[in-house]
């Protein structure tokens, strides 16, 4: 049985590392990672079937980020799920770290399947997974995570397009729908919506939930995992900078770190 | 020298196709992908004999990529093969990052690369692939010259462990490699000893090289003959050796000179052993329509290009 309030305990403290390391590294993507901290706390701590001690377990369900500017988030949940000690987690973004700006697989991070950061291109490789695995009629699984803005890359069309040609019921989107990205609001930038009806056109699953609620985002992955003939796409409605009140929803907070006097107050407000 | 010759020509996709065929047959890894040109890249009986191992891309080729990738990390060994064209430029930053930067095992099989695609024109014919892939970190280069080499290093690149790109072509060219020979990644071939200068081709240049070989000899020229089918990494040792005794050397490839073979020997040279240097190349210009023969004589990639070039280079050693 999950115990809910472990796992929000859980996401405290991996909110309160992505805080930390973001502050030390001076630079890096705050809002993001706060925003996806529970889907990651969902994943890492109950919905995947992974060894953190053998990284290269043959059955392990495959993770694969889309959106490398979260890695803080990634780093931090892998780190306390075990996969490298935390305290690995200040050396972010720092000359000869394993924790580069965005996950490089060639850094030698336990943990990371694919080197991401340039945006549009996860999605086709969780596709190439799934459908290897069906082929070989392996019961793992294939998650991606994916950010609202990406979706404007049309390489994701693509994959979405041959995920559900392929019938890949064995791979679950995830879509962080927060609502802004860099430049702005999604809206504003280059609108998205309808969202479920061009998944839905596409020939996916769709499914809703409360991205900042990890009761709700796990039953939504265990009803993704129930479905078959096609693949699921959850769209997690998260607020960007989630935990800290004084920053959530604001897209300025894509792409700066906290300063370190902020960390204080910032950690405070996770309380 | 007459040490050359052939009894049929045969396109190298077709060997590209054999090997992957081969592979197929004992290789229960291999997986191929293509985007919407299996007729024409060969892969046609690898996809009707093992419908379970081959995945039809359409035409996305970013996501044939991408796919690809995912794949090798499941442990398959993806071979995913389309026009040079949109197996390069199109797809690069997705090159850059799930395979090369990401280290995947993943070979790029490119059919129709340089001005020999032919009648279709400069849309098509790509003459800037190899330096695109070789300025990649992790990524091995091979162009191929005729079908068996092709055949032979389709079926060496499955055993070797990252991403490749192998580059070959559409018109149908002499065969005079030998069948079932050993490739060996990285390695030149000599394919002829000579004296007063190395020829070093690559591709469809290299018959044409034999045949310059031939010509440059009545002149009483006496050329060595170098076969890099791997640019990268590249044979240097084989390069200085015969360069330390002909003092002169000719690239020869069907591609831009930017970024080309030549330009890879030009840098090796230049740092290692400068000395006379000619290409034969493409200097910095798009194709055109027209068939494979008339546009190689016409962009100045053909056998007496390779003559006139060796005999430059030769008069520029001062001996
Ligand atoms: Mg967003």
């Amino acid at each position: 049985m999950v115990n809910i309030n472990e796992l929000e305990a859980k996401a405290k403290i991996i909110r309160a590392d992505v805080i930390k390391s973001l502050a030390e590294a001076g630079s890096g993507h705050l809002g993001g990672s706060l925003g996806l901290s529970d889907v990651f706390v969902s994943l890492y701590f109950h919905i995947l079937s992974h060894k953190p001690s053998k990284p290269d377990w043959e059955n392990r369900d495959r993770l694969i980020l889309s959106i490398g500017h979260v890695a803080p988030v990634f780093y931090a949940s892998l780190a306390h799920a075990g996969y490298f000690p935390v305290s690995e987690l200040m050396t972010l973004r720092k000359l000869g770290s394993r924790l580069q700006g965005h996950p490089g697989k060639e850094h030698g991070l336990p943990g990371i399947e694919l080197s991401a950061g340039s945006l549009g291109q996860g999605l086709s490789v969780a596709v190439g997974l799934a459908l290897g695995a069906k082929a070989d009629k392996k019961t793992w699984r294939v998650y991606s995570i994916h950010g609202d803005g990406e979706l404007q890359e049309g390489s994701i069309w693509e994959a979405a397009m041959s995920a559900a040609h392929y019938k890949l019921d064995n791979l679950t989107a995830l879509v962080d729908r927060n609502n802004v990205q860099i430049d702005g609001k999604t809206s504003d930038v280059m609108e998205i919506e309808p969202l479920a009806d061009k998944w839905k056109a596409f020939g996916w699953n769709v499914l809703h939930c409360n991205g900042n609620n990890i009761k709700e985002i796990i039953q939504t992955y265990e009803k993704a995992k129930m479905h078959k003939g096609s693949p699921s796409v959850i769209i997690a409605k998260t607020k960007m900078g989630k935990g800290v009140k004084s920053i959530e929803a604001d897209y300025t907070w894509h792409g700066k770190p906290p300063k370190i006097e902020q960390v204080e107050s910032f950690l405070k407000e996770l309380e | 020298m007459k040490k050359y010759t052939y009894t049929e020509k045969k396109d190298t996709r077709s060997g590209f196709g054999a090997g992957l065929y081969e592979l197929g047959k004992n290789n229960p890894n291999v997986v191929a992908l293509c985007a919407d040109l299996t007729g024409s890249l060969k892969m046609n009986e690898f996809a009707n004999e093992f419908p379970d191992r081959f995945f039809q891309a359409g035409i996305a080729e970013a996501n044939m990529i991408g796919v690809a990738s995912g794949l090798s990390i499941g442990g398959k060994i993806p071979f995913a093969g389309t026009f040079a064209n949109f197996a390069t430029g199109r797809v690069y930053d997705q090159i850059r990052q799930v395979v090369a930067y990401s280290d995947k095992n993943v070979k790029i099989c490119a059919s129709h690369a340089g001005i020999t695609l032919g009648e279709d024109g400069a849309t098509h014919q790509i003459m800037e692939d190899i330096g695109l892939m070789k300025m990649l970190p992790n990524m091995t280069v091979i162009n191929t010259c005729d079908y068996n080499q092709t055949k032979a290093a389709t079926m060496a690149i499955a055993d070797f462990v990252g991403p490749v790109y192998l580059r070959f072509g559409r018109p149908k060219v002499p065969n005079f490699t030998l069948p079932d020979q050993k490739f060996e990644i990285g390695k030149a071939i000599l394919l002829n000893e000579g004296s007063d200068v190395t020829i070093i081709a690559t591709g469809h240049l290299v018959w044409k090289a034999i045949e310059a070989c031939e010509i440059l000899e009545e002149k009483g020229i006496s050329a060595e003959i170098i076969n890099i089918h791997t640019i990268k990494p590249l044979d240097k040792k084989a390069v200085l050796e015969s360069v330390k005794k002909t003092k002169c050397v000719v690239t020869a490839e069907e591609h831009m000179m930017n970024g080309g073979l030549g330009d890879s020997i030009a840098q090796l040279l230049a740092l290692e052993m400068p000395t006379p240097l000619e290409m034969v190349a493409v200097d910095d210009k798009f194709g055109e329509s027209g068939t494979p023969d008339e546009l190689m004589k016409k962009y100045g990639i053909d056998t007496l290009d390779v003559v006139a070039a060796a005999e430059k280079v030769v008069g520029r050693v001062v001996r």
